[in-house]
């Protein structure tokens, strides 16, 4: 593989305050240019929280960060002032999960989009509007003259969303990160919404970062899957890999779990118990308290990323794996 | 036995009649013009269609589940029937009996038969009463004393697997949004009510935890011989969880039957468009088409003829000329669909397709 467009190593966040939460536990992943990763999880797993360190939204004061996050050549964890500002939006920008809030409600769609454009680069107001159309239009916004003069309570969610994107691709990312970009839409607008993203992302040759908790949606639009659990990645793998063949007793539950031809009149293959409490994981892998296969060692270590047998890129951290591993 | 049990209403039509049933359901919500400024000239005055006559029935014991995009009324048909909005016209017949009209049942003990769960677990429980007195509290507005009240609570805590030494005592803010929609499911079962609706009542929960409470819905239905209106915005969550579907569209039932028969043989272009806009769950297999094309339509104007036809493939004159009925489909009488295309009668085969910019050819 050529070197990857994104690379994070050993990624640690905590929050302090009133509760001091592990959010992520030594994540680490690549992603290579062109490439859509979707990270799957519950609440509380990490995968937002993954999203905005990758920006470094976190207010500093109550954030404590170790690892390393390379785009490019770029050294994110060193980015400050001015460079960090480039670098958001410019390099790697982000879809909102509610773009009623992403959006500030005084100023004009259009007008949003104009400010972001001439905040990156120096053109003059009717260059940038002109893209900002080009923008709307190619997000398939229909009567996009008309929308740009629009405030965002004047469209509809499904639109808003489109408008969104179009916000995000202003600066022509190399990375965009979406954050539960369709959870808030409805089934029939959803699936207009992640066609439009596979297919922007096709044209343009971006990279994504699609985080979901629905596993039909980010199998619609990724080439790898990284679940997330507890503040770590559990699995990762092709599409295939991981939803055919899990390979972590949690993906499988979580497969399981998802109603999709479960005969009527069988009850449904939950998983027991509560996802943990970041403030006080267990010392071990964070699912052994839900999990059938836990054993004591699962109690006492955390198992790394592991290839499994016939496929170097699908790798589960689990003591007990469902697949045999490579190197056993 | 307590008061509240002495008067709580037992089967009485035999397992025939239906339990609920609803005939000719309408509220339009007035849209407010902005009257901020006196002297702006107002426009004449508009109204949001959103449940425009909708009849259904619910047998006893039934889960019917309730699907449509947002804005199609469904939830504004679950808050009628709880008659926590009052309806323009139609009636409520509860197992025989009508809803608050003369000689029929009042609405106190109508309310007490039929309870809601509501899909934001934290918006609907009280922040400062503890889950053991949240649960306690109908019964007792009901009548029941206190100390049996408390212990009907912790009865219904440690039913819906929350030990109630550990979480009687505990406000909603410690509890997660798991644990908080078992206590509601606790509170709506206090009352012992014989219908429950669930508007979205799982929707917000985390996958792994929203299938232990649909197992629980179920455990609890056969237990109690409820009957459940289920509605839900996931496709796969209703199939598994109904027995029959109810689909909406702009403020109207479109198409009803059983779950085999709506999943299986949609015969409304409009199920047949919402089923196939559901993620396929296959990588090797990926949608590749929108099957609809643009957002809901509003429910203030609501199209002419067949609501559905700016968004049809399959419209054509006819559609836009007059309202389709509803029209049996089978033999049984189960299966029914709002459509031309099913109906001889209506001049559809003869009628001249419509040009419709908004539909996905």
């Amino acid at each position: 593989m050529s070197k990857p467009l994104l690379s994070v190593r050993d990624l640690n966040v905590r929050f302090h305050g009133e509760r001091n939460a592990s959010a992520l536990n030594g994540v680490s992943f690549d992603l290579a240019e062109g490439e859509v990763l979707g990270l799957l999880g519950e609440s509380g797993s990490g995968k937002s929280v993954t999203l905005r360190t990758l920006l470094k939204l976190h207010p500093p004061a109550r954030t404590s960060m170790s690892g390393q996050i390379r785009v490019g050549d770029t050294d994110v964890m060193a980015l400050q002032g001015r460079a960090l500002e480039q670098y958001r939006g410019g390099m790697v920008s982000m879809v909102f999960q509610d773009p009623g809030l992403a959006f500030d409600p005084l100023y004009t769609v259009g007008e949003q989009i104009v400010e972001t454009i001439r905040a990156h680069e120096r053109i003059d107001a009717d260059t940038a509007r002109a893209r900002a159309l080009e923008l709307m239009e190619r997000v398939q916004i229909p009567q996009a003259r008309r929308r740009l003069d629009a405030y965002p309570f004047e469209m509809s969610g499904g639109m808003r969303q489109r408008a969104m994107i179009a916000l995000a691709l202003a600066c022509r990312p190399r990375l965009l990160l979406a954050d539960e970009p369709t959870t808030a839409l409805d089934a029939t607008v959803q699936i207009q919404v992640l066609l439009l993203l596979r297919e922007l992302q096709r044209e343009l040759g971006m990279s994504v970062i699609f985080v979901t908790h629905d596993i039909g949606a980010a199998v619609e639009v990724s080439d790898r899957l990284a679940v997330m659990y507890g503040g770590r990645i559990v699995e990762e793998g092709s599409v295939a890999d991981v939803v055919q063949r899990p390979a972590h007793p949690y993906t499988a539950g979580l497969l399981a779990s998802t109603v999709v031809d479960v005969p009527r009149d069988q009850a449904l293959p939950a998983i027991p118990g509560a996802p943990p409490d970041l403030a006080a994981l267990p010392p071990g892998c964070a699912f052994a308290p839900r999990c059938a296969h836990a054993s004591a060692q699962c109690r006492e270590q955390v198992p790394a990323l592991q290839a499994m047998a016939g496929d170097e890129r699908h790798r589960a951290a689990c003591w007990h794996a469902l697949l045999q591993p490579a190197h056993a | 036995m307590s008061a509240l049990e002495q008067s709580a209403v037992a089967d009485r039509g035999g397992p025939a009649q239906p339990l609920l049933s609803v005939k000719g359901l309408q509220k339009h919500f007035p849209v407010r013009e902005s009257g901020a400024l006196p002297w702006v000239k107002k426009g004449p005055a508009r109204k949001v269609h959103a449940v425009d006559g909708v009849d259904f029935a619910v047998a006893k014991g039934e889960t019917l589940g309730i699907v449509g995009e947002s804005g199609c009324g469904k939830s504004t048909t679950a808050r009628l029937i709880a008659r926590l909005i009052d309806a323009d016209q139609g009636s409520l017949v509860f197992d025989g009996e009508g809803v608050a009209e003369f000689g029929g049942m009042a609405l106190k003990d109508y309310r007490r038969n039929l309870q809601m769960v509501f899909q934001d677990s934290f918006a609907s429980l009280n922040p400062r009463l503890t889950m053991e007195e949240a649960i306690a509290f109908g019964p007792r507005a009901h009548g029941l004393p206190a100390k049996e009240a408390s212990a009907r609570a912790r009865a219904l805590l440690a039913r819906v697997g929350l030990a109630p030494e550990q979480f009687g005592g505990r406000y909603a803010h410690e509890l997660s949004g798991g644990q908080r929609q078992r206590v509601n499911i606790a509170r709506a079962l206090a009352f012992e009510p014989r219908l429950l609706i669930l508007d979205e009542a799982v929707a917000a929960l985390d996958k792994s935890v929203q299938a232990q409470v649909l197992n629980l819905l179920r455990e609890l239905k056969e237990e109690r011989g409820l009957t459940y209106l289920f509605i839900s915005h996931d496709l796969h969550v209703v199939r598994y969880f109904s027995d029959r579907v109810m689909v909406m569209y702009l403020g109207q039932v479109v198409e009803i039957g059983p779950v085999e028969a709506i999943y299986g043989a949609a015969r409304h272009p409009y199920t047949g468009a919402l089923l196939s806009a559901v993620p396929s769950m296959d990588p090797a297999n990926r949608t590749q088409r929108s099957p609809l094309a643009g957002d809901p339509p509003n429910p203030i104007d609501p199209p002419a003829g067949c609501r559905f036809r700016d968004r049809c493939v399959n419209a054509r004159a006819v559609c836009a000329e007059q309202a389709p009925r509803m029209l049996p489909l089978d033999a049984d009488g189960r299966h029914f669909a709002r459509c031309h295309m099913n109906d001889p009668a209506s001049g559809y085969a003869s009628s001249a397709p419509a040009a419709n910019p908004e539909a996905v050819q």
